[in-house]
C-alpha cells in the first residue's frame, strides 16, 4: 500500500504555515451532524446550555423538532441520551469536554457503555486549546477517561474536515462513541477528499528514522516538524485519529521500521493517546518512546497561542522535544 | 376500571407466591437485598399481572409499556415476577442469583436480559433514561402507543441527577411518564429522614410542576386504580408516592433498615416462608368466602 501524502489528498499548501486556512474543529463536527440530520431522520441532538459554543446550533437551527435542551445538567444529559438510544434514536450529545465526560462519567459508564447503547458524545473545548477559560475548562483527561471504558470508541479528528467526517462515521458504528474536538481554530490540512476510516491510522508522511504519532491538531505540528527537520531526520508521521479501537498493525509496523516512537497530544501524558501507544508497543514491539503532551499538571488562563508556547505544544517546542528524544535514544 | 374482589384476591395470592419465591431465591444466593424487594412485591405484581401492556413472549414488542427500574438493587423481585409472568426466566435460574455465569446479575443487566429495559444500579439515573424514552416517543407522535413507568427508591431522591430529570420531564410535559417512588423510609445507613430528610416530598414534586398521587403500596385495589389514574393525567408527568413497608410480609424484617442489603440465612428463610405460607392460606380462605 502506498502511504505517501498524495494518497491522502491533503491541501496543496500543506507546509506553508502562513497561508494554510485556519478553521475550528468544533465547527466541522457541528456542521457534520447537521448534514447527517438532513440524511437521517433518527438523529437527535442534545445540548446542555452550550448549544452555541459547542456548535450543536447548526443542527438545532435546522431541526428544532429533533433538538433537546436539557439545561445545565450534564448527568441528566447523559441519562436522557441513553433513553433516546434505548428507544432506538441515534442521539448526539454536545457540550464541553469537562462537562460531557468529566462530570457525568459514571452515568456514561452505566447507561451507555455497559448496555452498549449507540450514542455519540461530541466534545468541543478539549485540551489547552480551550484557552482563556483556564484549567477548569481545559480538559486534558478525557481520552484517559473514555478509552478505559469497555465498548467505547474514541475518535480524535485532526482538523475541521476530519471532525465533520468523524461525526458522520460515528453514526454507522455500534455502541457509544466519543468525538473530541477543540475550541480554537487550527490548521485545516485535510480536504473533503481525504479518506477517513474509523480504526485505521493514517501514515501521512513516510520516514525511516523516527515515528511521530499525533492526534487532533497536533498532527499538523508533527507534519511541520518533519518538514523542518527533513535535512537531519526522516520522520514518519501518523495521524492516530482513532484511539480506540487501536490500530495495532499500523503503529507496530512503523515502530519496527524506525525503531523510535514520539507521540504528541494536547492531553495529559498520563493515560492519553501516548499511553495507549506505549501499552501496545510495550507488549508487541518495545522501542524507545517519548510521550509529549501536558505533563500531569494544570495549566492556566491564556490565549491558546500563549498556552501552546508555554506548555510546549507549539511546533518549535515539538521540534526541540524530538531533537532531545533522538539524542537521548541514541544513548540507550 | 376497578378490580373485582376476585381479581384483587388473585393478585394478592400471586404476590404472596412471588414473595415466597423471593425468599427462596435470596437464601439460595446467600447475597442480595431483602427489605426493598419484599416491600415492592405488591406493586410489581400489580404491574405485571394487571397494569402493564406487555407480551412476555415478545419482550421487544415496540408498543410494550417500558418499565424502567431505577433502584436496581431491588431487581430480585423483578426477576421473580417476570418468571411468574411467563418471561424467559426459569425457576432454576432464579436460584443462580448473583452467581458466576448467571444472567440473573446482582443488579439488572440489559446485556443479559433485554426485557429488563435498562441496566441500573448506581442510584438516581433511571428517571433520566425513562424521560429520554418518553420524550423520544413524543417526538415520534407515539405518546399514546405505550406508557413509561419508572420505579425509584425514596433514598435515590438524594441524588442531584434525579432532580435534574424531574425538571426536564416537567419542561417537556412528558405525560406518558409516571414515576413511582417506593416510600419505605429506609436506606442502607438508616431512616431517610435521619440520613437526609426528603420531606415534604409531595410538595417538592408539585412545585416542580408534576401531578402527584399517593397510594398504599400494599392495597391491590388502590395500586391498580392509582396507576390507571396516573395514565389518564394529560397535563404533566405524574409522580406516585407509594407508601410501603420494607420487608412486608415477614414480621422480623418489616420496618428494619438492617434488612436493606442482606439476605436471610436458612433459619430465617424458613421462618419467613412459614409466615408467608400462612398468609397465603388466609388469602385462600378469603377466596372461598
Amino acid at each position: 500500500m502506498m502511504t505517501n501524502t498524495m494518497n491522502f489528498n491533503l491541501v496543496d499548501t500543506l507546509y506553508d504555515a502562513e497561508t494554510i486556512a485556519i478553521e475550528k474543529m468544533r465547527d466541522g463536527a457541528g456542521k457534520g451532524v447537521a448534514e447527517l440530520g438532513a440524511q437521517k431522520d433518527d438523529v437527535v441532538v442534545l445540548g446542555a446550555d452550550t448549544m452555541g459554543s459547542s456548535r450543536a446550533k447548526y443542527f438545532a437551527e435546522q431541526f428544532p423538532e429533533r433538538t433537546v435542551q436539557v439545561g445545565v445538567a450534564e448527568q441528566n444529559l447523559i441519562g436522557v441520551t441513553a433513553g433516546f438510544a434505548y428507544y432506538g434514536k441515534v442521539p448526539y450529545a454536545f457540550t464541553y469536554a469537562p462537562f460531557l465526560i468529566g462530570r457525568p462519567w459514571e452515568p456514561i459508564r452505566t447507561t451507555l457503555c455497559y448496555p452498549n447503547n449507540h450514542a455519540v458524545l461530541v466534545a468541543s473545548h478539549a485540551g489547552l486549546a480551550t484557552g482563556p477559560d483556564g484549567p477548569t475548562h481545559q480538559m486534558t483527561e478525557d481520552i484517559a477517561l473514555t478509552r478505559c471504558l469497555p465498548n467505547m470508541t474514541v475518535l480524535c479528528p485532526a482538523d475541521f474536515e476530519q471532525a465533520r467526517k468523524a461525526v458522520k462515521a460515528a453514526y454507522d458504528l455500534e455502541g457509544p462513541v466519543y468525538v473530541r474536538t477543540a475550541r480554537e481554530g487550527t490548521e485545516a490540512f485535510t480536504t473533503e477528499d481525504t479518506p477517513f476510516e474509523v480504526g485505521k491510522a493514517q501514515v501521512l508522511r513516510e520516514g525511516s528514522d523516527l515515528t511521530a504519532i499525533g492526534n487532533g491538531y497536533m498532527v499538523y505540528r508533527l507534519l511541520q516538524a518533519a518538514e523542518q527537520l527533513k535535512d537531519e531526520l526522516s520522520i514518519e508521521v501518523i495521524n492516530l485519529h482513532t484511539i480506540k479501537p487501536f490500530d495495532n498493525e499500523t503503529v507496530i509496523r512503523s515502530a519496527e521500521k524506525t525503531g523510535k516512537v514520539f507521540t504528541a497530544e494536547d492531553h495529559n501524558v498520563v493515560g492519553g493517546m501516548g499511553s495507549a501507544v506505549a501499552e501496545v508497543l510495550g507488549h508487541h514491539r518495545p522501542v524507545p518512546l517519548q510521550r509529549h503532551g501536558v505533563l500531569d499538571r494544570f495549566a492556566e488562563s491564556g490565549s491558546s497561542k500563549d498556552l501552546w508556547k508555554k506548555y510546549n505544544l507549539d511546533t518549535e517546542s515539538v521540534i526541540d522535544a524530538i531533537r532531545g528524544f533522538v539524542t537521548h535514544a541514541a544513548t540507550l | 376500571m376497578s378490580l373485582t374482589d376476585e381479581q384483587t384476591q388473585e393478585l394478592e395470592h400471586k404476590a404472596n407466591e412471588i414473595r415466597q419465591d423471593l425468599i427462596e431465591m435470596l437464601v439460595a444466593s446467600g447475597s442480595g437485598h431483602s427489605a426493598g424487594p419484599l416491600g415492592m412485591a405488591d406493586i410489581f405484581t400489580a404491574l405485571y399481572f394487571n397494569v402493564l401492556k406487555h407480551d412476555p413472549q415478545n419482550p421487544t414488542w415496540s408498543e410494550r409499556d417500558r418499565l424502567i427500574l431505577s433502584n436496581g438493587h431491588i431487581v430480585p423481585i423483578r426477576y421473580v415476577t417476570m418468571h411468574h409472568a411467563g418471561y424467559d426466566i426459569t425457576k432454576e435460574e432464579l436460584g443462580t442469583l448473583r452467581k458466576i455465569g448467571s444472567r440473573i446479575e446482582g443488579h439488572p443487566s440489559y446485556r443479559e436480559i433485554p426485557a429488563l429495559e435498562t441496566s441500573s444500579g448506581p442510584l438516581g439515573e433511571g428517571l433520566s433514561q425513562a424521560a429520554g424514552i418518553a420524550h423520544a416517543a413524543q417526538m415520534d407522535g407515539r405518546e399514546h402507543d405505550f406508557h413509561v413507568w419508572c420505579l425509584t427508591s425514596d433514598g435515590e431522591h438524594e441524588e442531584g441527577m434525579t432532580w435534574e430529570a424531574i425538571m426536564y420531564a416537567a419542561k417537556y410535559r412528558l405525560n406518558n411518564l409516571t414515576v413511582i417512588i417506593d416510600r419505605n423510609n429506609i436506606q442502607i445507613d438508616g431512616v431517610t429522614e435521619d440520613i437526609m430528610p426528603l420531606e415534604p416530598l409531595r410538595r417538592k414534586y408539585e412545585s416542580f410542576n408534576w401531578a402527584v398521587l399517593e397510594m398504599n403500596g400494599h392495597d391491590m385495589a388502590e395500586i391498580t386504580a392509582t396507576l390507571e389514574e396516573a395514565k389518564s393525567i394529560q397535563q404533566s408527568p405524574v409522580c406516585i408516592i407509594a407508601n410501603t413497608t420494607p420487608g412486608k410480609g415477614v414480621d422480623f424484617m418489616e420496618q428494619d433498615y438492617k434488612w436493606h442489603g442482606v439476605p436471610p440465612d436458612k433459619e430465617q428463610a424458613a421462618a419467613a416462608l412459614k409466615q408467608l405460607r400462612s398468609l397465603g392460606e388466609r388469602i385462600e380462605v378469603a377466596d372461598d368466602d
